[in-house]
């Protein structure tokens, strides 16, 4: 049966484990999967063929392979660096991938009058990038790149495969101590949808604020 | 007139000014299709030329080629006797690079069928993101000459406005405007009137009739809107399948055409 007290007896604990781990994984790998995959965006279209051709490939590779694999990869092969930051780069690596594919369809999305505008000016073509096409691509981008940031923190338990303990590891130890697993999933699901519900409004909000 | 360029063979040895624009035997090619081939063709300084011609005959290609929107296939487009893509050296065709381009660029200014305003920014912010970050000029001084440019185009109270609160009409006055503030020698209008509700032609049309007559800036008119070319220009130039059928002064071309091919496009189109 559900016992209400394991319940709030849980909530604190998951809710540490939560802050600490969860959260600062999705946060700290949203930012660097969102740079990144700007970064691997501009990098595919401006770069000449021999470079940005192998690049392909290697996001491609990523991409189509699966998360646990690339955690105890790097994990077993750098021990040096703590599981924590391993998580942090391999997941914000990893969803840099999608989230440059996102990038790309929206910088396609701009039309080519406004290459051509900004050539016809002489912008140079950094300028160009950074007046005339991020703004108008990333505004297209960002309901994308919110799920992409959704879609990892669910991703965020794989991390138990290189033993970080974040919310649901502690779910589960929390559970074989008190010999009931319900009450503290419960919570641990709870918490997943408190935290990507306002998220996902949020990046509603963002978007509508950004609309011209 | 730039003083600054490097002045090419052609020029060096001329004692005349070169010409504001030069084709010489210039050759497009888009896939296997030849839009235009040995193309040769001078338009003079401050001289206004409307480019008449149906539909795939080259005329737009002439300026997006001049804009540098599109790469040449082969010879050489001279401007103010600097070379604009390639430049000859030991009667070899060479490539310049992406700096030298843009020096003689700078010189050419362009207005499209579709505007092309950037809507993320402001109508004042269209106007003075390149005279800021191309010419060097101040924030102040930018906003200054791009306020005095609404003027003249009538919509200095829409300055703050963005593009898309804005009539196409209006639009295309700013994107004039925007083109202005880079004070060129030489102004592109591809079909700017195009895609207009009838009723706005007439104030754009206006505003270039404006320009014209109290600027010598080049003009280079792609248009479909006859009285326009017969008010503005001072040569008309017909063509067909790339080439040049007929060249004359618009009274003559509009009313006594020779060439046969001229008559009937023009039979069709007034």
């Amino acid at each position: 049966m559900f016992d209400s007290e394991l319940f709030l007896e849980a909530l604190p604990v998951l809710l540490k484990a939560f802050v600490e781990v969860t959260l600062v994984v999705t946060v700290l790998g949203s930012l660097l999967a969102a740079v990144l995959g700007l970064v691997w965006a501009i990098a595919l279209r401006e770069l000449p063929a021999a470079i940005g051709r192998p690049l392909r490939w290697v996001l491609d590779f990523i991409r189509m392979t699966p998360l646990p694999v690339h955690l105890l990869v790097v994990y077993y092969a750098f021990t040096q660096i703590s599981p924590k930051t391993v998580g942090i780069l391999v997941i914000g690596i990893h969803y840099s991938t999608y989230m440059a594919e996102s990038y790309r369809s929206g910088i396609d999305s701009i039309r080519s009058g406004q290459w051509e505008a900004a050539t016809a000016l002489s912008l140079p073509r950094s300028r160009t990038w950074r007046a005339v096409i991020l703004p108008q691509a990333i505004r297209n981008t960002l309901p994308s790149l919110g799920n992409w940031a959704i879609a990892m923190f669910k991703d965020t338990p794989f991390l138990i495969f290189i033993s970080v303990p974040e919310m649901v590891t502690a779910a589960r130890v929390f559970g074989g101590r008190n010999f009931s697993y319900i009450e503290a999933m419960t919570v641990a699901g709870l918490l997943f949808l408190l935290a990507s519900y306002p998220t996902a409004v949020l990046m509603q909000k963002l978007e509508k604020k950004l609309a011209y | 007139m730039p003083t600054d360029s490097t002045p090419t063979t052609e020029a060096a040895t001329s004692t005349d000014p070169a010409p504001r624009i030069e084709f010489e035997d210039v050759e497009k090619k888009f896939g296997k299709t030849t839009v235009l081939k040995d193309l040769n063709f001078t338009i003079g300084r401050g001289e206004r030329v409307t480019l008449i011609g149906p539909s795939g005959s080259g005329k737009t290609t002439i300026l997006r080629l001049l804009m540098t929107l599109e790469d040449l296939t082969d010879g050489y487009i001279w401007v103010d006797g600097d070379p604009l893509t390639h430049d000859r050296r030991d009667g070899k065709r060479v490539e310049l690079k992406p700096k030298q381009i843009a020096q003689v660029r700078k010189r050419i200014g362009m207005v499209f069928q579709q505007f092309n305003l950037f809507p993320n920014m402001s109508v004042l912010d269209n106007i003075t993101e390149a005279p800021i970050h191309v010419l060097g000029q101040s924030k102040d001084e930018a906003k200054e000459n791009a306020l005095t440019l609404l003027d003249r185009v009538g919509l200095r109270n829409r300055a703050d406005a963005h593009p898309t609160q804005l009539s196409g009409g209006q639009q295309q006055r700013v994107a004039i405007a925007r083109a202005l503030a880079m004070d060129p020698e030489i102004l592109l209008l591809d079909e700017v009137t195009s895609a207009l509700d009838p009723e706005l032609v007439g104030d754009v049309l206006g505003v270039l009739e404006d320009v014209a007559e109290t600027t010598d800036i080049t003009m280079l008119i792609v248009t479909h809107e006859m009285q326009f070319a017969r008010d503005v220009s001072q040569r008309v130039m017909m063509f067909d399948g790339g080439q040049i059928v007929e060249e004359a002064p618009p009274e003559e071309m509009f009313t006594r055409p020779k060439n046969e091919r001229t008559q009937k496009f023009l039979e069709a189109i007034i």
